[in-house]
């Protein structure tokens, strides 16, 4: 299996609130709050680490979980916030400079 | 691990008509037969082409030819208009026939070319917030305008920190108060059910806006069910409430993230705009830090004001 790479959509405004992760994204104005796995994801989603190596270090030893099948989560988790416009998923590396620039003022 | 992390998906702002239907004539008033001066005065031609709607200590002046459209804008924004000789903004109103044969389309606001553009079925606008001018073509309503004043001030204030929100507010004893819902929540039950020592602001479109530390609440004219122009006031918002209908009166404590979720989803927004939904998106889980949110269940009568001061 390649690695996948994953990254936090510049085109979303995100916050922490009480423990919560609420994720709004500005493509529609929907309103996202991510359970505790998927802010982990959210949180170390930095275009540059491997998901292979988030779900060992992050998931693997926050949760009793086989790394397999946390791994396999965590990739159809990654892909559905992609889907949603929050996440960008890649099997290269992601830097920020290739993300899109919208019309600004 | 569960197979998805996404515990709740909801439909956040409103990007939808925000425009009430009720309270307002549709029928122009008869045109004053003026004394035409041989000279032209400044002053009382300004007077006769022009309305000044200050909403939130923003005044906005309207310029028109059509003073039968005028007429109706000082009738519809009673309490509202101003004698302000420096507005914020400014628009010039076309009067034209309809624009499209579907006046309940979506609204579109979009921002392209330093200029916003606001398309409806009755109207269209355009606003350089750098001149602070603009225009508006629309039929001989107050509704396509009411339309574009509410888009206009949500663009403002969302770069202020502030908001239009779903909900209806009053001021007792120098505070405000917001009582948030979607329709049927009780919004209108609850400002028909105001005592007399109540400043009702609106029943139906709250303004807020940060000012030293506050969050401050202020009269609209923009009207619900109840049809009741705001009063042109202002207080500090000291707690927001969300309505809910039932047995008891009662005041539940809410967790800042459910309060955070429900601003967001009665907050009047309508562009599609990276920077303001940024903007949008801080001040309501700003405005949750700073005034406490409450679950307000009322049976639907005036002693529930007993638990409103």
């Amino acid at each position: 299996m390649s690695s996948l790479y994953i990254a936090r959509s510049p085109r979303v405004a995100a916050r922490a609130l009480d423990g919560e992760m609420m994720i709004m994204s500005g493509r529609d104005s929907t309103l996202f709050t991510l359970n505790e796995t998927a802010t982990i994801l959210w949180q170390s989603a930095d275009g540059v680490t491997p998901l292979e190596r988030i779900v060992e270090e992050r998931i693997c030893g926050e949760f009793e979980v086989y790394p397999d099948e946390a791994l396999h989560d965590a990739e159809v988790l990654a892909r559905e916030l992609a889907e949603y416009g929050i996440l960008v998923v890649s099997q290269e590396p992601i830097l920020q400079s290739t993300f899109p620039i919208g019309d600004s003022r | 691990m569960e197979a998805s992390g996404i515990r709740g998906i909801d439909a956040a702002l409103d990007v939808g008509r925000a425009c009430c239907r009720n309270g307002s004539s549709l029928v122009p008033e008869p045109q004053a037969e003026g004394v035409q001066s041989p000279v032209p005065v400044l002053s009382t031609e300004a007077d006769q082409v022009s309305v000044v709607i200050d909403v939130g200590r923003m005044p906005i002046r309207v310029n028109s030819t059509h003073p039968g459209f005028l007429g109706i804008l000082r009738d519809r924004y009673t309490g509202f208009v101003s004698a302000s000789g420096e507005p914020a903004i400014e628009f010039k109103v076309e009067i034209v026939e309809p624009l499209t044969d579907d006046p309940d389309a979506d609204v579109e606001v979009a921002y392209s070319g330093r200029r916003w553009n606001i398309l409806r079925g009755d109207f269209r606008a355009e606003w350089e917030p750098a001149t602070r001018r603009g225009w508006i073509r629309q039929t001989a309503s107050p509704y396509a305008i009411d339309s574009v004043l509410r888009i206009v001030h949500s663009l403002v204030l969302a770069k202020q920190g502030g908001f239009l929100l779903h909900s209806a507010s009053a001021i007792r004893n120098g505070k405000a108060f917001l009582f948030m819902g979607v329709s049927g929540a009780g919004k209108t039950t609850i400002s028909s059910l105001a005592p007399a020592n109540v400043a009702l602001l609106t029943d139906e479109i709250s303004y807020v806006r940060p000012q030293n530390e506050q969050y401050i609440a202020f009269g609209t004219p923009f009207t619900g069910e109840l049809a009741k122009v705001g009063v042109n006031v202002s207080a500090p918002i000291a707690a927001a409430y969300l309505l809910c209908k039932g047995p008891e009166n009662r005041i539940d404590p809410v967790e800042r993230g459910e309060a955070a979720r429900a601003l967001l989803a009665n907050t009047l927004f309508f562009a599609n705009d990276q920077e303001l939904v940024q903007a949008v998106f801080d001040s309501a889980l700003h405005f949750v830090e700073k005034v406490p949110v409450s679950k307000l269940t009322f049976v639907p009568d005036a002693r529930v004001w007993e638990f409103i001061a």
